[in-house]
């Protein structure tokens, strides 16, 4: 019953009775239906207030379909952690897809704590979509470390574009050794009092290692968002790019604060940043179309957070 | 009749003017076009019409369909049916081709869409799912930019330098849209400097120096255009005395 509260919440009740998907599904502190499949381990053990998972995907495996997570709280009030420990063993590749789904919080504090190491020349994909209530109170604290071996893929995106953010805080921090590629994207949608934090470090230790780090905002009302993002290239020949671009609407603030190091003089690292308001010839392009100026933003808005 | 009829139309930036005493009249249902060498003030004068920021505090008066423009914002004028193409077409990070046109879209439905794609001879399955951003070439923005304004249905399309950034192959598709829009009873108007263009267009005025220095069959604006403004003898401003008299 939670479960299908979860996954009509995130869209995604067809997937519940497939057994070729692996899943995990809690709600608060309850483990309320798992799938394994081959290739996979899942050992999830429940903590106070949460959930602490360790995930495997043992070396050489290569897992076709997406494996689902969903944390969420059906409750109005609660205070859910999640700690989760990721390893995806030499030359394994596997997709995630996580939910966070809070479709009546009033007041949710919800904390992860996720350690994710990716062996050498295996591929991670996780793909982070959160669903709040329209009321904001959610007050989510994202903290992850990803260490990634040689050769290895991972690939990181982080979506919050339906219903109120609340307080967001994210905080992630990846070390790439030599030939690995790391791309790490947060898209947020902010109104009302929205307060949003990022932080996004990586560091290209190892020779060849790549890194881009992806931040795209809107905000509007009287939310408020910082971003500061970070890249350290030691690694000889290591190539790195930070990308941030808010829109400000109405009495919104935004700061963006990119920083680059480069220690070795092989390696390269580029930024772009802005931060305004909707482009004027976007907009008249569009309202010359024959679209009011509130739909022409909502759907270059819509555009930018896709 | 005359869907666009220009009154005296002045307009100066910073003290200096870009457009004065420009009058004409845009015949519905007709290619026209607007000739000019650089700086002759033709993207002001489609800016002006549509009503872009920054091009509305003008001198004189617009009629479109007999209703002055004046105080009319772009898109209180697209909804009376007037639009237009950029020379250098927007780009929009992450919006879909197929949400670009579908949002100008008078129909939304997916076979006008699809008939949009196919008149400026873009493949829908091949382009529906890109963004309109950087990962595609000005001439490629350019057709979709066009396609968009298929998809509309105007009555009156303005299209700035409809040729720029375009190689042959693709002006082939964009002079059959400009086809495809006057057989639909669409009026429009061509901004040029290339007599490539130009011959696309019934009626032709030519512009200098922010003012019509002459009107008439696009094969004789034509004529004088590629005898005398190529290149301009003398940057753009025009011997007095000839303005008025023709050309």
């Amino acid at each position: 019953m939670e479960e299908d509260i979860l996954y009509e919440a995130a869209n995604l009740k067809d997937i519940i009775h497939d057994p070729s998907v692996a899943r995990l599904v809690i709600n608060k502190d309850k483990i309320v239906s798992s799938n394994i499949i081959k290739g996979i381990e899942i050992f999830p053990e429940e903590i106070k207030d949460g959930v602490k998972v360790k995930l495997v995907v043992k070396e050489g495996e290569i897992i076709e379909k997406p494996i689902h997570l969903c944390f969420g709280v059906t409750d109005e009030n609660a205070v859910q952690n999640i700690v989760i420990d990721v390893d995806i063993e030499k030359n394994a590749s596997v997709s995630l897809l996580a939910h966070c789904v809070f479709p009546l919080a009033k007041d949710i504090l919800h904390k992860m704590d996720a350690k994710i190491h990716v062996g050498e020349n295996a591929h991670y994909s996780y793909f982070e979509k959160h669903i709040h209530s329209k009321s904001g109170g959610v007050r989510v604290f994202p903290k992850t470390i990803v260490s990634l071996d040689s050769g290895a893929r991972f690939k990181t995106e982080f979506e919050l574009i339906k219903g109120r953010v609340g307080l967001i805080d994210i905080d992630i921090e990846t070390k790439c050794l030599e030939n690995s590629i790391m791309e790490v994207t947060s898209r947020i949608n902010g109104t009302d009092e929205d307060k949003i934090l990022i932080k996004e470090t990586g560091y290209l230790i190892g020779e060849n290692s790549r890194g881009v780090l992806t931040s795209r905002v809107a905000l509007r009302d009287n939310a408020k968002a910082e971003i500061f993002n970070k890249i350290v290239a030691t690694g000889a020949h290591s190539r790195g790019h930070v990308d941030c671009k808010e829109i400000v609407q109405d009495n919104a603030q935004a700061s963006a604060i990119p920083i680059v190091e480069v220690k070795n003089s092989t390696a390269h690292v580029t930024h772009e940043a802005s931060i305004g308001s909707v482009d004027s010839k976007q907009l008249e392009t569009l309202m010359s179309r024959g679209l009011a100026e509130d739909a022409a933003v909502e759907l270059i808005i819509q555009g930018l957070l896709s | 009749m005359d869907i666009l009829k220009i009154e005296n139309l002045a307009l100066s930036f910073n003290g200096k003017n870009i457009l004065s005493n420009l009058n004409l009249k845009i015949t519905e249902g007709i290619v026209h076009a607007i000739i000019g060498p650089n700086g002759a003030g033709k993207s002001t004068l489609a800016s002006t019409i549509m009503g872009l920021e920054g091009f509305r505090n003008f001198g004189g008066e617009i009629y479109f369909k007999d209703q002055p423009l004046k105080g009319l914002g772009v898109y209180e004028r697209a909804r009376l049916g007037i639009t237009l193409g950029w020379q250098e077409p927007a780009r929009y990070e992450g919006l879909k081709v197929s949400q670009f046109i579908k949002a100008s879209s008078k129909n939304k439905d997916k076979d006008s869409i699809i008939e949009a794609f196919n008149i400026v001879g873009i493949d829908y399955y091949e382009y529906h799912s890109r963004s309109v951003d950087k990962s595609l070439s000005g001439g490629e923005r350019k057709k979709i930019e066009l396609a968009s304004i298929v998809a509309m249905q105007p009555s009156l399309v303005i299209l700035d330098e409809p040729d720029s950034g375009i190689d042959v192959a693709s002006l082939k598709n964009i002079f059959a849209a400009i086809k495809y829009l006057r057989e639909k009873d669409a009026t429009i108007i061509l901004i040029t400097h290339s007599l490539e263009v130009l011959k696309q267009a019934e009626f032709a005025y030519l512009l200098c120096n922010g003012t019509i220095l002459d009107e008439g069959k696009a094969s004789k604006i034509r004529k004088y255009f590629e005898g005398k403004c190529m290149p301009c003898p003398h940057k753009n401003i025009p011997i007095l005395s000839e303005i008025g008299k023709g050309v």
